[in-house]
């Protein structure tokens, strides 16, 4: 039981407009062990968004259980969910959100702020060791606008790995960014889930960004289709390095 | 969320917006600073009015011996004697509310220098008279001594119709004698002029000298006719008049059953004007500083509501790393009150800055109380809380997802 990070049971979501009720998950049941890198894939529509807010407890199903690391998200409040978040959870966005004109030291250090457990003289600490990890030791006072979008998008996953949590849930991190920014930031989370064991779920409608992931799930009209291990998981820096190297000369 | 992060976040918010934090304690600075200003200023002449009017002798209490009976015959006051040194002496020792006692032995007669005369009064009294109780100033000369009062010299000092009358050829007075009732005084001062009293009796028109001089040397008596004294302050009038009655009292053994043998008069008209003048005051600064901060208020409100929607990102991201609907709140409410608190600080300032600029250049009498400063900045920091409260309050009730997205 330990090592199932998720556990999703007959999950339904349903949401009333006016007269019409929107079903937009229909029976989703499955389950993600530690170490795993999963893509959840999927045409807009499909249920893809609404799965990802359930998986990051901002939102909760309308029927079915969901065990986020052993703990029964249906049955949290609002308060109890906004402390699992800040323990259990690290979010990757698509747009980065960062906090405009803050230093990328300050944006890493913000789930700490939050967090209670964790004294003034570490957070600091912490968040240094955080921007190392993802290569941007040298950029610790920059504001996001003096970073590339790849370089805001590795602050924001540094600021995801800050609290040590279960799972990266990332939301289309790779939406804003070119091929080459892509394959770096796939590297960097490839590199984190296989030397760190981190377990990642990547949200994508890309069908390359998802070859780099050992296991995609396809939703389709808020059902999952198909559930399968890619058992020809490519390598993101093999994918880096063969790309052309015109652009930033 | 421990208070010092709570801090830091809200404060780090508010650097990220430099000019708009500004902006908005703005209305905050101004209307602090006017209403330190104002109440300085108000203060300030209430403080000149309450001196003119203390000049007037509004605190002023006049002890007469009362009529009484002498074998069924009711006499008139002035015929009666009851009020001695010991009565001074009893008031001087036992008074609390009392700044000054004096005692009045006056004459009437006619005045001589070289070929005129006038008609007039001469006014035995002691230092406290002319110091405190009527505040009046020499205008030349000096006052007498307590060793001219022990010794009871002949000396005097003329008021300015007395001074009119005599000195005709507009020579200067002091140094010069006078005769009243056959005796050479030594004019040593001159009074400043005071114009006519209420009852449009002439105030100028009159010789003050020491009492002893006054009593032994001109009424040959140990009486005196009246006992002037001055209370602390307007409000206690009231009480020291009775506490006069008491000392009295027992100064003159008087029984339980027996009637007052003297009678204390307070300024009562005067002082109920004064208060009415400076309750009125009091009422329209307080007018203007609701005003004036209630609009600094709403400007908070307004701005933090502006923020909100701003910021409506920002709070989507809090609250999905793990902020609380209660850590949003606090982090606006936060905000708002750092607002309020440091324009208030910059407001007290700037108002002190303004209050001495306007005694400075318009000589207009300022006083700045520390009533008006913790006033002004506790009505700040609730009017932080309350006008911050609404959009803290929406920001805390976002939905996460919908904050995530909004554009």
């Amino acid at each position: 039981m330990s090592n199932k990070i998720l556990e999703l049971k007959n999950i339904k979501r349903e949401f009333i407009m006016g007269s019409e009720t929107v079903r937009a998950l229909k029976d989703v049941s499955f389950e993600v062990a530690t170490g795993e890198f999963v893509t959840i894939m999927g045409a807009s529509g499909s249920g893809k968004t609404t799965l990802l807010n359930m998986l990051g407890c901002l939102d909760k199903q309308t029927a079915g259980i969901y065990l986020l690391d052993g703990v029964d998200v249906g049955k949290l409040s609002r308060n109890e969910l906004a402390h699992l978040r800040n323990n259990k959870i690290g979010f990757v966005f698509q747009s980065y959100n960062l906090l405009p004109r803050t230093s990328a030291l300050e944006n890493v250090e913000l789930p700490l702020m939050y967090n209670r457990a964790v004294k003034t003289k570490d957070r600091k600490d912490r968040a240094v060791k955080a921007l190392e990890a993802v290569d941007l030791a040298n950029r610790l006072d920059h504001k996001p606008n003096q970073l590339s979008g790849g370089q805001q998008q590795r602050v924001a996953i540094a600021r995801a790995l800050i609290n040590e949590p279960v799972m990266i849930l990332a939301d289309e991190a790779t939406g804003n960014l070119d091929t080459k920014a892509s394959f770096s930031i796939m590297a960097l989370l490839q590199e984190l889930n296989q030397n760190h064991g981190k377990t990642i779920v990547f949200v994508t409608h890309e069908p390359d960004i998802a070859e780099f992931s050992s296991r995609t799930i396809t939703l389709k009209d808020g059902k999952v289709i198909k559930d399968h291990v890619n058992e020809n998981k490519k390598n993101a820096k093999d994918a880096l390095a063969a790309l052309p190297a015109d652009d930033e000369a | 969320m421990n208070f010092i992060n709570l801090i830091r976040i809200a404060f780090k918010a508010l650097l990220r917006n430099k000019l708009r934090a500004f902006l908005t304690m703005l209305g905050i600075i101004i209307g602090v600073a006017s209403v330190i200003a104002m109440v300085a200023i108000g203060q300030g002449s209430k403080q000149s009015i309450q001196a003119q009017l203390s000049g007037m002798g509004s605190n002023m209490i006049v002890i007469r011996p009362n009529s009484n009976v002498t074998g069924g015959v009711r006499l008139d006051a002035t015929s009666v004697q009851t009020l001695t040194l010991n009565d001074v002496v009893a008031l001087q020792k036992k008074s609390t509310y009392l700044s000054a006692v004096s005692p009045s032995a006056t004459a009437k007669g006619q005045v001589i220098y070289g070929n005129n005369n006038w008609s007039t009064t001469i006014q035995g009294v002691n230092n406290f008279y002319l110091d405190t109780i009527r505040q009046w100033s020499l205008t030349a000369g000096n006052e007498f001594t307590d060793k001219d009062i022990a010794s009871e010299a002949k000396v005097c000092l003329l008021g300015q119709t007395v001074v009119t009358n005599l000195f005709t050829n507009g020579e200067n007075p002091v140094g010069k004698y006078i005769r009243f009732a056959q005796i050479p005084f030594l004019v040593i001062g001159i009074l400043s002029p005071k114009g006519a009293n209420a009852f449009g009796q002439d105030q100028d028109d009159i010789i003050i000298a020491p009492y002893t001089t006054v009593q032994k040397r001109i009424l040959s008596t140990i009486y005196f006719q009246n006992i002037y004294a001055s209370a602390k302050d307007e409000s206690s009038t009231v009480q020291a008049s009775t506490e006069i009655s008491q000392i009295l009292r027992d100064s003159h053994r008087l029984k339980s059953t027996d009637d007052d043998d003297f009678a204390v008069r307070t300024m009562e008209e005067l002082i109920n004007t004064f208060s009415s003048t400076s309750q009125l005051l009091t009422i329209l600064l307080a007018v203007i500083a609701g005003i004036s901060l209630l609009v600094g208020g709403i400007g908070i409100m307004n701005i933090m509501y502006v923020s909100v929607t701003e910021r409506t990102r920002e709070i989507g991201l809090r609250m999905a790393i793990g902020a609380t609907g209660w850590d949003i709140l606090l982090q606006f409410l936060t905000e708002a009150i750092m607002i309020s608190i440091t324009g208030a600080v910059i407001g007290v300032m700037l108002g002190i800055t303004a209050s001495k600029l306007v005694t400075l250049f318009l000589s207009w009498p300022t006083l700045i109380t520390e009533f008006s400063i913790i006033l002004s900045f506790m009505v700040c920091v609730i009017t932080g809380v309350f006008f911050g409260y609404y959009p803290a309050q929406k920001a805390s009730r976002l939905d996460p997802i919908e904050a995530l997205r909004y554009e």
